[in-house]
């Protein structure tokens, strides 16, 4: 196994390497010089305001856009130099949790669950439904298995589409803002559930999120990203003890610091009112 | 320079179209490079068969027995002028299986299947459903796109017949029944003047294109479609109007083909 340096850190071996990664959308850059390392059994987070590019780079890392520059290693292999064939044979060890969850709404709790199994497995129907019935144990919704997604809460169908997520024991789980509109019981439930499941499975998670506290609770290391570029990184310690006028914003919700309160417009509040300076 | 405007925007639209004319026969190949698994697996053809076939069944039913009515009061009325009433079993019959049957149960088959297939599929994509099966390693062409496709062509053929045929019953309960037309007449001259081949094969065969032409339309609408609600009913619009313009240009063609002379 080779050691491989991030930032302060020495993880044991890396799953997901990102280098140097740029990313630009109509030549509107979106990323600018990514540099991380996902450690193996870790839950990582990935932070900054809406629209920084967090969601990108969770698309980047499961292959459905390529960098303009650098390079993603997933598990040795180069993600964006995959073919198609390639490309689904390493999404079949990845798991992806949507923001709203993205249940299929015609299928019910039970298949949704069963999807993957079904799709990519040709295990007998018993031993799905023994599988099924462990994930959604696992996620405390074994009774809710033939209800439809309509009917379950939101808190609800996240856990389900947790459970669909980890369906096929992936070595790689990437939550795009799991905590998005959800209770604080929901929210913390949720956030248990990534701990747990990544321990248990052994697997590698990263969150992408704008939820400071919740995730401060389960990570073990974060990643701050604003306008495209890493501004912090640390543990959720230095993290919380960290000075940095950014961080300290971010993480305290502060009206007042780095980024502005008021959308930078053209022409000053003066101008706008008609009033003489 | 409003020429100049105007012949840009112009331009513009005709790239456009050509444009949207070869993504969506990319569309139609990839669907029918994928179809592998509609076959092997072909529960999830039937599902959709159910889903786009048998819930149109009482709008095709119920609407080809009003055409029938209505061809077996007019037809009548026209007949007895020229004091062949008789003849108009032939009348109802002809004008179903060669043009209103595939041509009505078609347009009624855009719009209540062919708007639910699009606004299926692009709320599917609005909430990352695709999304999601993509990265499941699932292709969304194959699992969700190409079952659909095949149950729209091969319900389409069925429902015209159908449609053909409650027309016929339509046509009988106001000619003979209501009227009193002979019946005997009305059967006879119905078996004597449709021809399998040119009429009823004819018939069948335009339902088939349409289906593929409606079908197509669309999913690839649906696909298509920006994933927000203006985008969903905007697709769902595009659907009905240009699977309906399709029809009847199509019928045009066809029938300019099948019948010219005969």
């Amino acid at each position: 196994m080779r050691a491989l340096k991030t930032g302060k850190r020495w993880f044991v071996s890396a799953l997901v390497e990102i280098r140097d990664v740029n990313f630009s959308y109509d030549q509107r850059p979106i990323l600018n010089g990514i540099n991380m390392s996902f450690g193996k059994g870790k839950v990582i987070a990935v932070m900054g305001g809406s629209g920084c590019g967090k969601t990108t780079l969770l698309r980047l890392i499961g292959g459905a856009l390529k960098p303009t520059r650098g390079e993603i290693k997933i598990d040795g292999r180069v993600i964006h130099e995959l073919d198609d064939r390639g490309l689904y044979e390493m999404r079949r060890k990845m798991g992806v949790l949507f923001q709203f969850g993205a249940l299929f709404t015609d299928m019910s709790v039970f298949d949704n669950v069963a999807f993957q199994m079904r799709e990519h497995t040709d295990l007998p129907e018993e031993i799905i439904r023994d599988l099924v019935m462990l994930k959604l144990h696992a996620v405390g919704l074994r009774g809710t298995h033939r209800l439809m997604p309509a009917e379950l809460s939101g808190g609800m169908a996240r856990r389900v589409a947790l459970a669909r997520t980890v369906a096929l024991d992936p070595m790689l789980i990437l939550y795009d803002e799991p905590f998005a509109g959800l209770d604080p019981i929901s929210l913390s439930v949720v956030g248990q559930l990534i701990r747990k499941l990544n321990d248990a499975l052994g697997a590698t998670s990263v969150v992408v999120t704008h939820d400071v506290q919740e995730s401060l609770k389960i990570v073990d290391y974060v990643y701050f990203i604003a306008d495209g570029v890493i501004v912090a990184e640390g543990t959720p310690d230095e993290i919380r003890a960290s000075d940095k006028p950014f961080v300290h914003q971010f993480v305290h919700g502060e009206m007042d610091g780095p980024i502005p309160f008021h959308y930078p417009g053209a022409t000053s509040y003066e101008q706008d009112l008609k009033v003489s300076a | 320079m409003p020429l100049a405007k105007s012949l840009r925007s112009v331009g513009h639209r005709t790239v456009d179209i050509v444009w949207r004319i070869g993504l969506a026969s990319r569309f139609l190949f990839l669907t029918l490079l994928q179809s592998g698994m509609s076959f092997r697996r072909f529960n999830l053809v039937v599902k959709e068969l159910f889903a786009s076939g048998v819930m149109s069944l009482i709008i095709i039913g119920v609407a080809g027995m009003f055409v029938g009515m209505v061809l077996g009061l007019q037809g009548f009325e026209t007949l007895k002028r020229y004091g062949s009433e008789s003849a108009l079993g032939s009348l109802v019959a002809l004008s179903l299986v060669r043009e209103l049957g595939p041509v009505l149960a078609a347009l009624l088959f855009a719009s209540r299947a062919g708007s639910a297939m699009t606004a299926e599929i692009g709320l599917m994509k609005a909430t990352e459903q695709i999304a999601a099966m993509e990265m499941m390693a699932v292709s969304p062409i194959a699992r969700v796109v190409a079952p659909r496709f095949w149950a729209g062509v091969i319900s389409m053929p069925l429902l015209a017949a159908i449609f053909s045929a409650m027309g016929v019953f339509g046509g009988y309960m106001v000619g003979v029944v209501l009227i009193g037309v002979d019946e005997g007449s009305f059967w006879s001259q119905m078996q004597a003047t449709v021809d399998f081949q040119n009429d009823i094969l004819n018939g069948v065969i335009k339902s088939f294109v349409f289906g593929f032409a409606v079908t197509v339309i669309a999913l690839f609408e649906g696909f298509d479609a920006p994933p927000t609600a203006e985008g969903v009913s905007g697709a769902t619009t595009r659907t009905v109007v240009q699977s309906s313009l399709a029809i009847l240009m199509l019928d045009v063609i066809l029938t300019a083909f099948m019948f010219r002379g005969a």
